[in-house]
């Protein structure tokens, strides 16, 4: 009986061990360690045997028994894994297949420059105004200073509505400045983006219509010197830090002293190249201190209060940010150019 | 503005690199555009003197010339040019040498002569005959190159020899001897018959040469005198070599010196503040500030003495005496009207203006000098001697110095004598009172005009001249007097005529010097500065302003600066814009920030990129044709709209009153480069006439549109929902829209949010995109930033989650086609109790087993009860309700 036991399991273990699906590992437990199985019958012979064997045998079935178990477990476990491998293997993609299309829309490259130049100023605690864009030549010109006769009051510059020249569209977003000392309290910290008109023909770097923003700020003991660290702040943030400026005298009518801000030519450090046209620098903006006169119109008195105020244009901006080569591309709208941003 | 360096260095010497100048310039507030290096293109180019010359062996007009360049042993150079003799200093390329143009020389062989080089023409150097007058060629016929027309009827003999006669007077000669007698005058040896001599200014004739010498006139002809044609001497054209006619020049010396080519022309952008920065005495006090260098100017000193009384001969009238503040003139007889001396003819030359002649050239130094433009007018012309300077009367016409007839209006302003103008005041003289070759006596001009006066006549006469850009800026009526002096000095010192005494001089009233109070403490304080009080006054003076304690008495020349904030600028230049601290704002903090309506700006473009659409910028003014192409009705109050009257062109002439065109054409226009899948959105302005102060009404419009990539009526309606979606627009709703003309009348809807209409969606009517010239599904969306703002829903609440499950059951229904899914779906809410919470349709179908105007539609219904687990018997109980709601109300009955 011991070598019938001893053959049974050899017999059972080689079985267990070929086994190569589940269901015929869950057919050998049955055949072997069923109630019917091979093991059980032949236990069913222990009566048979003298009571100094029957504990020896019972000893030896449960062993066998409990090594088949551990058999059928391990090579249950091995077959799970092996089948859990060819499942993977099977569901092995090529993930170099092109995605499943999730199309995001894109921001329009000059907004894209707007939006960061506004939070910027938001940062430093500005406020951002809407104005209209038809709008009084008395707030275009008048109110900065512009007088009658000035060139930029011509036709040829200047869109205009009516014969006597006094509704037009909007030459600068500077009107804006006037709107805001006529109604905000101060002291006044604001920007004003936004769309401007004027008479050029369209072709690589004019369009009769663009975009700028103006920024003003008013306060008693407001200096140049602010408006000098205050815009090379901005230019840190936009250009990177580092970013080399340099202010030139200028000419504005509503600002004295009136200033244009460089910046250090990027691609060749200010030594001169194609794309500062050999100069070292680029303008980015006029500013300055806004003119007594034009605080004075607006109901401000210069003698107590000052300020500073800017005006940038942002096509010009979002085309160097983006190396974009041509200005009508901006209004063209073609999404392959969208979609580039 | 152009600015010769060699010029202003007569008042001031600044000696330093092109660079370094324009970087200081610049700073100190004259932008420096663009330097030119005049003789920067010229490289390797001397003088040489011929040596020796000999016809070339294979050819019937080249010269082989031995030139002696300032080196050890003279160069060969082949040359075709005939107007060359030995002894003529001419310019020399040499091998690998640089000209004008970018041409580059070197040497060669031409017929097997070898050449080293070449001898170059005026043209060749990038002058002409305006610089160098005497560099004038003219060309005797010579008989060695007749070519006749036809050549079995030659109009000269082949075979025609010294003596023999060409026609009447004029005989054939054979040249014996050249002699230079002069600038451009060679005394010739002639065998004709006899031997004789004769003076000709024809350069291009040599020892051996047949010449026609006209006896009776005793003259070499040239082409013309012979009637003939060039194509018959193709070789004796009035062009050639340079011949130097230059004092102290030596074979081997630099070319660029000897025509003036050693200057550096700085550019600059003026502003218009500055026109007394339009000179180079103005140029050379901002210079001698910059580089604090020492400015010397020069007082005019006029002889004068010429015969005669200028009170006698000149009055001048200036009725119109608000638009010409101050009239200069002074009078010059004898005029001997030539060439200006080299010295002027380069210093014009480097600023940009042609030299014409003595007299011309010298108003026109004057005004690059002094900043004031000069007239000169033949005194002949002067009908009546008198000058009148008033309005033009309406139709008055004057034929202009450029040969064009204006017609004028009363807005100009004319200088006339008695009978007629003679000249548009600032703008151009008339070609009536020119100067020409006989002028005997000369008016010159020194005025000031009122500034917006000529420019406004300029632009109208669509003529801007030199002249018209300075006065249009404003000039110091201070200018005029020095500046007439100035111009008859000149004409003294050249010998170009006798400067009458006396000046005439009309103005009401010369303006009073401006006074200010320095106040430094005011301008440290606008700078954030602390510069010293006697830095302020040093720069200042430099500048040419009186400055006497606390006063500072501004020059006539700055009627820019009317206050204390102008003489901060002044100071902020000198002092160095880079040499300001930077200080970042102080003071009371502020809170800024994005208002509401610029974070619903914010948020909706996020959402339309999230959905695929990609941002547009479209122009806001359009045509009123473009109301047709979206066909509005002809009455359509919506046409109302701004015009421009002076647009650019008729596409850009109104302001738009609707978006739609504006996407449209960008929806057009990527079709048309054949993008396949295209959705844009842009948040766009409407122009509408009736606002504030006759401005606009100006609304935004969230513009959505799109096609292909499976776009449809329900994806743009998706996005339509989820803008409102996430704005928590409450009880939104949707409309047919049959109406409107821009859309197809069975896809377009109106959104409504309560009451509110929000905009309108749909497919772009059919129609409408044939006016576009497109067969394409385009979709489209107006939808009012203004009602979206104002339907943004409450900030939500938390809501419990509910505690116990739905039960859901499905109805399919058949009604009649006609009945919208909205009333259905109402119908079901509305009579659904207190436990239904949601109906989704899931199905709509027609087709077999439905009959015809009828069809199914299926939806679920969610019920759940919030205090317990729903039983069956509520749940049929609900759907009971339901079913017997719709077959009353909507005849809809279950399938």
């Amino acid at each position: 009986m011991k070598a019938l036991m001893q053959e049974l399991r050899e017999n059972a273990l080689n079985a267990i061990s070929d086994a190569e699906s589940i269901d015929s590992l869950d057919a050998l437990r049955v055949r072997y360690l069923g109630k019917k199985g091979e093991l059980t019958a032949i236990l069913k012979q222990m009566g048979k045997l003298s009571a100094e064997e029957r504990p020896v045998m019972g000893q030896l079935a449960n062993q066998i028994r409990s090594d088949l178990e551990a058999s059928i477990e391990n090579t249950r476990k091995r077959l799970e894994a092996a089948a859990l491998e060819a499942r993977l293997q099977m569901e092995t993609l090529d993930v170099t297949i092109p995605a499943k299309e999730l199309k995001l829309g894109h921001k329009h490259p000059m907004y894209m420059a707007l939006d960061e130049i506004k939070d910027i100023f938001v940062g430093m605690g500005f406020t951002v105004l809407d104005g209209p864009e038809v709008e009084l030549a008395s707030y275009n010109f008048d109110k900065l200073n512009a007088e009658e006769g000035h060139p930029s009051r011509d036709w040829s510059d200047t869109f205009y509505f009516d014969e006597d020249s006094r509704v037009m569209l909007r030459s600068q977003t500077s009107p804006m400045q006037v709107r805001a000392m006529e109604t905000m309290p101060l002291p006044i910290r604001i920007i004003a983006p936004g769309r401007v008109y004027r008479k050029d023909e369209v072709d690589a770097t004019h369009s009769p219509m663009f975009h700028q923003v103006e920024g003003m700020v008013i306060d008693k003991n407001v200096t140049m010197a602010d408006l000098k660290g205050t815009l090379n702040a901005v230019m840190e943030q936009l250009f990177g830090e580092g970013t080399v400026t340099r202010f030139r005298p200028h000419h504005f009518p509503f600002t004295e002293p009136s200033c244009e801000m460089d910046v250090q030519c990027h691609k060749c450090g200010g030594k001169g190249c194609p794309t500062c046209k050999g100069e070292g620098w680029i303008e980015v903006l006029g500013a300055g201190m806004i003119h007594p006169h034009v605080l004075e119109m607006s109901g401000i008195d210069p003698e107590e209060y000052t300020g500073w105020a800017f005006g940038m244009g942002l096509e010009r901006l979002a085309m160097r940010r983006f190396k974009i080569s041509d200005l009508r591309l901006i209004f063209e709208n073609d999404v392959r150019f969208l979609e580039q941003f | 503005m152009n600015l010769s360096r060699k010029w202003l260095n007569e008042f001031v010497k600044i000696d330093v690199g092109s660079r370094d100048f324009a970087e200081a310039m610049t700073l100190s507030g004259s932008k420096v555009e663009v330097t030119e290096e005049l003789g920067a293109e010229i490289e390797n180019v001397k003088v040489g003197k011929v040596l020796s010359m000999a016809k070339h062996p294979n050819s019937d007009h080249m010269w082989i010339c031995r030139i002696d360049v300032g080196e050890d042993s003279p160069v060969q150079i082949v040359t075709g040019a005939w107007n060359v003799h030995v002894g003529d200093l001419v310019p020399t390329a040499l091998h690998k040498s640089h000209l004008p143009g970018g041409k580059v020389i070197e040497k060669g062989k031409l017929r097997g002569e070898e050449s080293f080089g070449m001898l170059c023409s005026l043209k060749e150097l990038g002058l002409d005959e305006r610089d160098f007058p005497y560099a004038v060629i003219s060309a005797a016929a010579v008989l060695g190159d007749y070519h006749p027309l036809d050549k079995a009827k030659p109009s000269v003999s082949p075979d025609i020899k010294a003596g023999d006669t060409i026609f009447g007077s004029v005989k054939a000669a054979l040249v014996t001897s050249v002699e230079s007698v002069g600038v451009n005058l060679f005394k010739l040896g002639l065998d004709c018959e006899k031997a004789c001599e004769v003076v000709t200014p024809c350069q291009n004739v040599h020892v051996g040469d047949l010449v026609a010498y006209d006896t009776a006139k005793d003259k070499v002809c040239t082409l013309a005198d012979l009637h003939a044609k060039q194509e018959e001497f193709p070789h004796c054209i009035e062009d050639g070599i340079f011949i130097l006619h230059e004092d102290g020049i030596a074979p081997g010396d630099d070319i660029r010196p000897v025509i003036g080519a050693d200057d550096s022309v700085v550019e600059f952008e003026i502003t218009p503040n500055r026109p007394d920065c339009l000179s180079v005495i103005g140029l050379a006090r901002e210079a001698s500030a910059t580089f604090d260098a020492p400015l010397t100017l020069h007082e005019p000193q006029v002889k004068g003495g010429a015969e005669g009384s200028l009170s006698e001969l000149l009055k001048v009238e200036v009725p119109a005496s608000d638009l010409c503040p101050r009239y200069t003139a002074r009078m010059v007889r004898n005029v001997r009207i030539a060439p200006s001396p080299k010295w002027m003819r380069e210093r014009l030359r480097a600023m940009g203006v042609r030299p014409i002649n003595n007299i011309v050239d010298i108003t026109n130094y004057v005004m690059m000098e002094y900043g004031q433009p000069m007239h000169a007018f033949d005194y002949r012309y002067v009908k009546g001697g008198k000058i009148i300077v008033r309005r033009a009367q309406d139709g008055e016409e004057l034929t202009t110095l450029d040969g064009n007839l204006r017609k004028l209006n009363s807005n100009m302003l004319v200088i006339a004598d008695d009978t007629r103008a003679v000249g548009l005041a600032g703008i151009m003289g008339g070609l009536n009172s020119e100067i020409v070759g006989d002028t005997v006596d000369v008016v010159f001009e020194s005025a000031t005009f009122d500034g917006t006066c000529i420019r406004k006549g300029a632009l109208a006469l669509g003529m801007r001249t030199e002249a018209s850009a300075k006065f249009e800026k404003g000039l110091d009526p201070m200018n005029t007097l020095p500046a007439v002096n100035r111009a008859c000095e000149l004409v003294e010192m050249l010998g170009a005529g006798d400067v009458l005494d006396g000046v005439i001089d009309v103005y009401d009233k010369l303006p009073e010097p401006t006074v200010l109070d320095l106040r430094p403490d005011k301008i440290n304080a606008l700078l954030g500065t602390d510069i010293p009080t006697a830095e302020m006054v040093s720069i200042l003076r430099k500048l040419g302003f009186g400055v006497d304690g606390e006063t500072v008495t501004v020059p006539s020349w700055r009627g820019d600066v009317k206050h204390y904030s102008d003489l901060a600028e002044e100071v902020a230049r000198f002092h160095g814009y880079n040499n300001i601290p930077c200080t970042l704002v102080s003071g009371e903090t502020t809170r800024g920030g994005y208002s509401a309506a610029q974070k619903l700006e914010q948020q909706l473009g996020s959402i339309c990129r999230a959905a695929g659409y990609d941002e547009i910028i479209t122009y806001s003014f359009i045509s009123s044709s473009y109301y047709d192409k979206i066909r509005w009705a002809a009455d359509d109050e919506r046409r109302q709209s701004f015009k421009i009257l002076n647009p650019l062109g008729e596409d850009t002439s109104i302001m738009r009153t609707t978006v739609l065109p504006s996407m449209l054409e960008i929806l057009v226009r990527n079709y048309n480069y054949r993008n396949k899948s295209v959705r844009l959105y842009e948040l766009g302005r409407t122009y509408a006439l009736g606002g504030e102060d006759g401005l606009a009404i100006e609304r935004k419009v969230l513009s959505l549109g799109a096609y292909g990539g499976g776009m449809d009526f329900f994806r743009l309606k998706g996005l339509v929902e989820a803008v409102l979606d996430s704005i928590r627009a409450k009880d939104v709703s949707y409309k047919a829209c049959r109406t409107n003309p821009s859309y197809h009348p069975g896809r377009c809807a109106e959104v409504y949010v309560g009451e509110r209409l929000i905009g309108v969606f749909g497919q772009i009517h059919p129609l409408v995109a044939s006016n576009y010239g497109v067969d394409a599904e385009f979709y489209c969306a107006e939808l009012s930033f203004e009602a979206l703002m104002a339907s943004v829903g409450e900030d939500p609440t938390y809501v419990p989650l509910p505690r116990f499950p739905a039960v859901t059951r499905d109805i399919a229904l058949v009604c009649d086609a006609g009945i919208p899914v909205a009333e259905l779906k109402r119908c079901i809410m509305e009579n659904g109790g207190e436990y239904l919470v949601g109906c989704n349709l899931f199905d709509i179908y027609t087709g077999s087993h439905i009959a015809d105007g009828k069809k199914s539609v299926a939806f679920s219904l969610t019920m759940r009860a919030k205090d317990q687990t729903l039983t069956d018997e509520h749940a049929e109980e609900t759907v009971a309700n339901v079913l017997s709601a719709l077959a009353e109300k909507l005849g809809a009955i279950i399938r």
